[in-house]
């Protein structure tokens, strides 16, 4: 019998619909492996393996009863902990929300619920979402399920933030995802651990139920094994909320059945910006392997400029640590969560106890450049700047968009790195972003996509970034790269 | 502009006061500005809160449309420039009585541009001729919760019912140059709010506070720097604050002092202020436009609706009292002062009118005398208001049909309303029941004159031989023989026939 947790999203769906195995072994079998890999991985900060058997049985009843079973019938799914789930503890791996159970759910999570998933567990994740390796997590790092092929014994980042999504996947603890990608927070992670993952256009999914990071930027979406996989999930997800102000008010599309690999009459654009001095070649090779693959499928490649992508990065982090200065400030003892009170202390004591104990180094960094950069004197040389910044490099994709329907380019600058390799260089870390942050300043539909190992044996990913709205382009460009990748490889199981 | 003439007089000379207000009026709205919650004022602490409100982990603002409306309504009502094209933004502070640690505010761009009101002239008051007050704009805002200091010992408790209800913050020019126009302003400001509904101007539930920007200046001179009291929450404390205020200015800068600026509190016990904290204490605030919404974009549909819902404003209606209905230009301003009373007055006019198959301008003046001069002081009398009145506007207006029918004299009318309020009757019943109609028989009044003519033969004598001023004297006899019920005009033509 075939391990049912090698199977995807369609697999497990379609099995459970025709009968081949029940929803509940799939939850069983997925249960199992994510107890056995939690010591080692270390992917979810709480599992909740009866919420899974619960939801399963509650598909093999409508199926026993010959009712219709959704789009996610009998799939179950891990949750990042960003998303508040009614019951279960969501922490956004922090102390300051440690032990927090929210009463009630999110958009998305909902949705998916009703779509017929089941929730394996909450998935850790950089916390507050602010990272680019998992190390920031209060509840200790994920590790990524790969390692080296240089006989070394390196424990490897799964990025970031979503690195608990992406390291279960990769390792069979569960067959997708949610994710939530702020400046590639959905991408980085599925590059560094040979899965599938897309942002779709800001306002896709609903942001209601979801911590905040950057309002502006914040965009869940699906992780999975493949392309195929991420559609479904991606339609189960998606859908204008009335109580999320900034979600698109647009009709759902079919992106599965929309999916078509034959990208005849299609253009693909090649940013020139994004090849930068000193880059590593395998990433290249894998960028010229990519454009072979698409001009197979019947694209034609142009090269195109995004003359603003230098100021991509900058921009991005005076924006997405300038809301998230705000959006924290309503973590402060008063009404849940930590409060640190020490004794005899005022409000004044208490905020600075409890911001002290509750957050960690990266968030606390990212709230002091936030609090800076809005401050009286030096908000028109950042933020109003960095606004600015960010309407040109908008206008870029949109010049670009005019000769070509799809942008192809790398994920991320390099492989997966080694824990504790950056920690100490939060520069070089944000650089792991530089790549993804420009899509996510347009609020455009973007997707990583394994291309295939390099030297050091690891997974590296392709980035297809679609006009707005376009997600069906991203899909079916990530659907030709996928086809002809032939992307098999998995990591050894050591865990 | 024509400059009142309030002075305050130093030891170096006169002083001319400059005042701006800042008006907070809540906006009346069943539910909060970005929330579902209700905003009814008394409720028990912490029930009219909502996820939002308590701002839970990953809630999201949805604006109301209806604050919107009254906000915008109440821009057209001061003529001022309404911009369809606005935004919000966070006012970035931590305070245990707002939960998102940021306030949802409009700095960069307000709702409602410039307007404009105008302040009546008030002789008595110190206002020698009306004027037109700036109103640089108004924007909408959430309003924060509320600590509660007296219930624990050592902790302070929070109620967030008021968290996230809308407010409109209306900012004036500072066009104001003595305590009476600020007065004014604010009075006239909350008659308009009352009028279009946007605002209940319950000052004393602090659904209007005001906070008064008050600096002193030697007349001609730049103006100089200003202090603000916060929150006052009354016409009289408003006053006081400006009098209190200008007056100690001025003393700081004639013994040399310089005017530091500092936010300050006003002691309604003591009727003085008092710093709260200075300019280098001050909040850096952090506004940035609140990504969690999209700029409000107003469409002229929209506009329109919010333009033919507009009532008929005070002034208007004033004018109209005094030229279609003839009414004195008091009476119209005492008619016109509270949209409560104009409501009401309205209701009576159209019943009396209908009541007596006449033309609405043609019982204008009788319906106007007795709701002031008879209603009013009835009902003071007995602690009560239009509002809380048992006599109905339709009530009122039998009342006055029967009067102006000649069924009963005025002087009776008033012991009906007396009645009227005593048991809640209608007019006409208690007329029957007490048998207070009108004698209009000239035989009867005749017989009653005769005798009367009879018994002063004296006076008779005394009124014939040129002492006119006893007319009055054989009415009033007449009057009280016939129990007060004699029709007035007919005792008054048998007098003079008999005695002429």
């Amino acid at each position: 019998m075939t391990d049912l947790t090698d199977l995807g999203v369609a697999a497990i769906r379609s099995g459970v619909a025709s009968g081949e195995f029940t929803a509940v072994e799939v939850a069983e079998a997925f249960n199992a492996n994510v107890a056995a890999a939690q010591d080692a991985l270390n992917a979810f900060i709480v599992a909740t393996p009866e919420k899974a058997i619960e939801a399963a049985q509650a598909v093999d009843a409508m199926r026993a009863r010959g009712e219709p079973l959704g789009k996610m019938g009998g799939v179950p799914i891990g949750m990042k902990d960003l998303f508040a789930t009614a019951g279960v503890q969501t922490t956004a791996a922090s102390h300051m929300l440690e032990g927090f159970v929210p009463q009630y759910e999110s958009t998305v999570s909902a949705k998916l619920w009703e779509a017929g998933a089941g929730m394996l567990g909450k998935l850790n994740l950089d916390q507050f979402a602010m990272g680019s390796s998992n190390e920031t997590s209060f509840f200790g790092n994920v590790v990524s399920p790969w390692k080296r092929n240089d006989g070394g014994n390196a424990a490897l980042a799964p990025g970031g933030s979503s690195g608990g999504s992406s390291a279960a996947i990769a390792a069979r603890l569960c067959p997708a995802a949610t994710g939530t990608d702020t400046g590639g927070s959905i991408r980085q992670p599925a590059a560094f651990t040979g899965i599938t993952g897309i942002k779709p256009t800001y306002g896709r999914c609903s942001r209601w139920g979801v911590v905040a990071f950057a309002s502006s930027l914040d965009q869940a979406g699906p992780m999975a094994r493949d392309v195929t996989d991420c559609a479904i999930m991606l339609e189960a997800m998606a859908g204008f909320d009335p109580k999320d102000s900034t979600s698109l008010d647009l009709p759902v599309p079919e992106w599965e059945a929309g999916l078509n690999a034959d990208l005849t009459g299609k253009t693909v654009g090649i940013p020139r910006e994004y090849r930068m001095d000193g880059m590593d070649a395998d990433v290249l090779k894998s960028w010229e392997d990519g454009i072979a693959w698409l001009k197979d499928a019947g694209a034609k490649i142009v090269d195109i400029s995004l003359p603003h992508t230098r100021y991509a990065l900058p921009a991005y982090y005076i924006i997405a640590p300038a809301e998230a200065s705000s959006n924290l400030a309503r973590y402060d003892g008063v009404r849940y969560g930590l409060r640190d009170l020490p004794e005899g202390a005022g409000l004044q004591d208490m905020y600075a106890a409890t911001r002290e104990a509750g957050f960690g180094a990266e968030v606390k960094r990212r709230i002091l450049i936030g609090t800076y950069v809005l401050s009286a004197g030096y908000y028109d040389a950042y933020y109003t700047q960095a606004q600015k910044v960010r309407t040109l490099i908008a206008r870029d994709f949109e010049a670009a968009f005019e000769q070509c329907d799809v942008i192809v380019a790398p994920t991320a600058p390099s492989a997966a790195f080694a824990l504790g390799e950056n920690i100490d260089d939060p520069l070089s870390m944000y650089l792991n972003d530089v790549f993804a942050v420009p899509a996510s300043l347009a609020g455009l539909p973007a997707m990583s996509v394994p291309a295939g190992l390099n030297r050091e044996g690891l997974p590296l990913g392709l980035q297809v970034i679609g006009r707005a709205f376009d997600e069906q382009g991203v899909l079916n460009a990530g659907l030709a790269i996928e086809q002809r990748a032939g992307f098999t490889a998995r990591p050894a199981k050591w865990w | 502009m024509s400059d009142s003439t309030y002075r305050i007089q130093g030891a170096t000379g006169e002083w001319e006061v400059v005042i701006g207000l800042e008006v907070h009026a809540q906006v009346t709205s069943n539910s909060k500005l970005f929330s579902g919650a209700a905003t009814q004022f008394g409720a028990e602490p912490n029930a009219q809160v909502s996820l939002v409100d308590a701002a839970m982990p990953g809630m999201l603002p949805v604006l109301n449309k209806e604050c919107i409306r009254q906000a915008v309504r109440t821009g057209m009502a001061i003529d001022a420039q309404i911009n369809t094209w606005s935004r919000f933004d966070r006012k970035n502070y931590f305070y245990a009585d707002l939960p998102q640690g940021y306030q949802i505010s409009q700095l960069y761009h307000p709702l409602v541009g410039e307007g404009s009101l105008t302040v009546d002239a008030d002789e008595k008051a110190g206002i020698p001729e009306a004027k037109v007050i700036g109103i640089e704009r108004i924007h909408v805002e959430q309003d924060a919760g509320k600590l509660m200091h007296d219930q624990h010992p050592t902790m302070s408790y929070v109620d967030l019912n008021r968290s996230g209800v809308a407010l409109m913050e209306i900012v004036s020019r500072p066009d104001m140059r003595s305590p009476a126009e600020a007065g004014a302003y604010v009075a006239k400001l909350r008659q308009i709010l009352r009028y279009v509904g946007s605002c209940d101007g319950n000052m004393d539930q602090g659904s209007m506070r005001c906070d008064v920007n008050v600096s002193v200046r030697k007349p001609g001179d730049e103006f100089g720097t200003r202090t603000e009291t916060k929150n006052v929450n009354s016409v009289r404390f408003v006053m006081a604050t400006i009098e209190h205020e200008a007056s100690r200015q001025v003393d700081v800068l004639e013994s040399g002092g310089k005017i530091v600026q500092e936010t300050r509190l006003f002691d309604p016990t003591t009727g003085t202020t008092r710093s709260m904290r200075s300019k280098e204490d001050a909040h850096d605030y952090r506004y940035f436009p609140d990504p969690d919404l999209l700029p409000l974009v107003l469409d002229g549909a929209f506009l329109e609706d919010c333009r033919n819902s507009l009532p008929e404003l005070p002034d208007a209606k004033r004018a109209r009292y005094e030229g279609e209905l003839g009414l004195s230009a008091y009476n119209a301003a005492v008619l016109t002062a509270d949209v409560e009373t104009a409501r009401w007055f309205e209701l009576l006019l159209g019943e009396t009118a209908t009541a007596q198959g006449k033309q609405p301008a043609d019982v204008a003046k009788q319906a106007a005398n007795w709701l002031i001069s008879e209603l009013f002081g009835a009902l003071n009398k007995l602690g009560k208001d239009l509002e809380t009145s048992p006599v109905s506007p339709s009530a009122g207006a039998e009342l006055l049909a029967l009067v102006g029918k000649g069924t009963i004299s005025g002087s009776i009318a008033k012991q009906v309303l007396e009645k009227m309020l005593e048991t809640g009757d209608g007019a006409a019943a208690i007329v029957e029941r007490e048998g207070l109609k009108q004698e209009s028989d000239t035989g009867a009044i005749e017989a009653k004159v005769d005798d009367i003519l009879a018994a002063n033969a004296d006076k008779v004598e005394q009124y014939r031989g040129g002492k006119e001023a006893l007319f009055g004297f054989f009415v009033g006899q007449t009057m009280k023989a016939m129990q007060g019920k004699a029709n007035p005009q007919v005792v008054n033509e048998i007098l003079k026939v008999k005695l002429g």
